[in-house]
């Protein structure tokens, strides 16, 4: 059970490695990488501010939640602050179970939370200027998906 | 002592990021007093729609006494990541 935050970029397949490496007896692993798309065309920089601490405090309540709801033997969230480029990965999530579906829905609803709720300042820096980012519908309709 | 910390947006609406009171102010309130006399683009930033308040690192609601030593983070709508 795990979350963390880093400036430093992260290899994927490392952190699936690692952490499928202690889970000889779950049924399913599922990982998830998600990376900066170049919405805005290139030159674009995405910039995520978090407060150390208590960011992974809230993103480590609600992993805890969705431990408990799909009876997770295990999770992992990497997350990115700082500068981003495009194309680079920005999130991380690995979620473990004794059955796939579990693996799959706890991953799926990290990502929605992650994506619209945890506790980051997203800012982009293009070609015109910089401007703060809020979630989009899409993400907000996502999320609501699991109230 | 108390350390003040603004994310996102209000960190480009007062030019700072982190600062320090000593003494801090007695209270949320007072708190918001001295920063909105200071800088009232800020003080209306503070008390804008979906800001909230971490004291310790914990999300409190509504006036909350400062203590010295604490953490005030003011935290603009989050985004996700």
């Amino acid at each position: 059970m795990s979350v963390r935050l880093q400036a430093e970029a992260f290899d994927p397949g490392a952190l699936l490695g690692e952490f499928s490496a202690g889970h000889a007896k779950v049924g399913g692993i599922v990982s998830f990488t998600g990376l900066v798309r170049a919405d805005q065309g290139e030159g674009t920089v995405l910039e995520l501010e978090a407060y150390p601490g208590f960011t992974e405090g809230e993103i480590a309540r609600m992993a805890e939640a969705a431990k408990a709801r799909w009876s997770l033997a295990d999770y992992l969230v990497v997350h990115r602050v700082g500068q981003i480029t495009p194309g680079e990965a920005v999130v991380f999530v690995a979620t473990a179970a004794a059955h796939r579906r579990e693996a799959f829905e706890a991953a799926d609803h990290l990502m929605d939370y992650l994506k619209s709720r945890a506790p980051f300042w997203k800012k982009e820096h293009g070609p015109g200027g910089a401007k703060w980012i809020e979630p989009t519908d899409r993400d907000l309709s996502d999320a609501a998906r699991w109230e | 002592m108390a350390r003040v910390l603004l994310f996102g947006p209000l960190r480009d609406v007062a030019g700072w990021r982190e600062r320090s009171f000593d003494p801090p102010p007695a209270s949320l309130s007072a708190l918001r007093a001295l920063l909105s006399a200071e800088d009232p683009r800020l003080g209306e930033a503070l008390t804008g729609k979906g800001v909230q308040i971490a004291v310790d690192q914990a999300l409190v609601r509504g006036d909350v006494p400062i203590g010295p030593g604490a953490e005030v983070a003011f935290l603009p709508p989050m985004s996700g990541g």
